[in-house]
């Protein structure tokens, strides 16, 4: 697949205002070729999923900063479920404890990056995993 | 070119005619990728196409059109209408890639079933829109969606393709962009059915406004679709309070003025032949092109020729009536 036929929604979700991760992921992939819907913040799990079926996207990717990923991401994997999106990528970025990536992953998330993540290992680990469309 | 169509495409166009929204998106992935059922989708879809109402918005970037296109749908929402919406970026000269931003603007609408919103890169396709733009449209119209409305990228003078695919056409201008002399060129500013001042509020607005309202009374004949004189609207699209927007009732009532005037006049039915016109030349270009280079392509002449060309043997004009030549004998 072309790297521009990989979609990419980025988006935060609930009241975190700190959006300058998602900006800086959301640049990495375009200049790694990707299409990316950038969302913003203050997304609900049910947008966020709404927008991704919208878009055909190939992967959801959120970014957290002020501790609310162990509330809201198990409510996106629930709406991603509810919607039968099991082939689309699901990744986790932002700052959080190391004892909380297993938790996340536990949770359904297919990979977590946190602070200090190279660029390369985002932009491989979406190229190697993504799904292939008909 | 073509191929039969495997059994789950024509179930997905079957669920598209249902209004299903996966289908909807499926589909324009698998036309956006030009993939090869792209021709046989379209021949299925075509028919259900062709009866909503098309509204274009372009503008340069930073202009407020997808600002002013969120309170657009609310106001069909309003009605009752299934709105569609696709919103078209541009693409990286360097990485291919695209940061969609129009999206982020509509979030009010993010979970109402009946908007269907879909971004698109211009993957380096010029005019304003990306190739398959109008295809999009028409799969957004077999949706369902009782008006389609399309977002041109950040355009400048010469980005109009929008015309092509647009009954109605608006064009997004803020205050101190130029004087009259910008304002009375050729290109963009000839294309609008809808002139929109955006940003109203600003300095510079009310001579800008006087300057523009002049200028499109200058332009009598310029179009043989539309009607002869833009209308201008000032607006606010973007405000704290909801009782600060400006000028988006008049902004409606000047969409539905000119739908009305469209199918009073039957110039309705010169536009859409005007749109048939153009996704026939289209394909056309696109096919012939297609069908040209694959019947080179292997034989190993296509890089004689360049080969030719490069060492003063031949040149481009030369090449392609000598192909062509070729080809028009079978």
């Amino acid at each position: 697949m072309n790297t521009e036929e990989i979609k990419v929604i980025i988006s935060k979700v609930g009241l975190d205002g700190h959006d300058r991760g998602a900006k800086v992921v959301a640049t990495l992939l375009k200049e790694a070729g990707m299409e990316v819907v950038y969302l913003g913040m203050y997304q609900t799990p049910e947008g966020i999923v709404k927008a991704a079926i919208d878009e055909d996207a190939d992967v959801i990717g959120l970014s957290y900063l002020s501790g609310e990923h162990l509330v809201y991401t198990p409510k996106v994997v629930n709406e991603i479920r509810k919607n039968g999106l099991d082939d689309v990528l699901f990744v986790v970025g932002g700052s959080f404890p190391p004892e909380d990536v297993p938790v996340m992953k536990e949770m359904g998330v297919h990979e977590v990056f946190r602070g200090g993540s190279l660029t390369e290992s985002i932009v491989d680990f979406i190229k190697k995993n993504v799904r292939g469309k008909g | 070119m073509t191929g039969k169509l495997p059994g789950n495409h024509e179930t997905l166009v079957q669920s598209l005619l249902s209004g299903s929204r996966r289908a909807a998106a499926r589909m324009i992935t698998l036309v956006e990728n030009q993939s090869t059922y792209t021709n046989e989708l379209m021949k299925l879809v075509y028919p259900h196409t062709g009866k909503s109402m098309v509204v274009g918005v372009t503008g340069a970037a930073g202009s407020g059109k997808s600002s002013l296109i969120t309170h657009l749908i609310r106001k069909f929402r309003e009605k009752g209408k299934r709105v569609g919406v696709v919103a078209v970026d541009p693409s990286s000269p360097f990485s291919g890639g695209a940061f969609l931003g129009d999206r982020i603007r509509f979030q009010a609408h993010a979970l109402d079933e009946g908007v269907y919103i879909r971004s698109m890169s211009s993957r380096g396709y010029l005019g304003g829109l990306a190739r398959s733009t109008s295809d999009v449209v028409r799969i957004m119209e077999a949706m369902g969606n009782d008006v389609v409305i399309v977002e041109t990228l950040g355009a400048g003078q010469d980005e109009v393709d929008i015309i092509h695919v647009v009954q109605t056409c608006i064009l997004v201008l803020t205050p101190n962009m130029g004087d009259d002399i910008q304002a009375m060129k050729a290109g963009i500013m000839e294309i609008a059915d809808i002139v929109v001042l955006n940003k109203a509020d600003l300095d510079g607005a009310v001579n800008c406004l006087r300057n523009l309202e002049a200028t499109m009374h200058m332009a009598m004949t310029h179009k043989d679709c539309g009607w002869a004189v833009a209308r201008v609207i000032p607006t606010v699209a973007s405000a704290p309070k909801t009782e600060d927007l400006q000028g988006i009732d008049e902004l409606i009532e000047a969409i539905r003025a000119h739908q009305t005037y469209l199918h009073e006049s039957l110039v309705i039915d010169r536009i859409q032949a005007k749109r048939i016109e153009q996704e026939l030349s289209l394909v056309f270009r696109d096919e012939v092109e297609k069908f040209i280079f694959k019947g080179l392509s292997g034989t190993g002449k296509k890089r004689q020729y360049i080969k030719g060309i490069l060492e003063g043997r031949t040149d481009p004009y030369s090449v392609v009536e000598e192909v062509l030549s070729t080809f028009l004998r079978v």
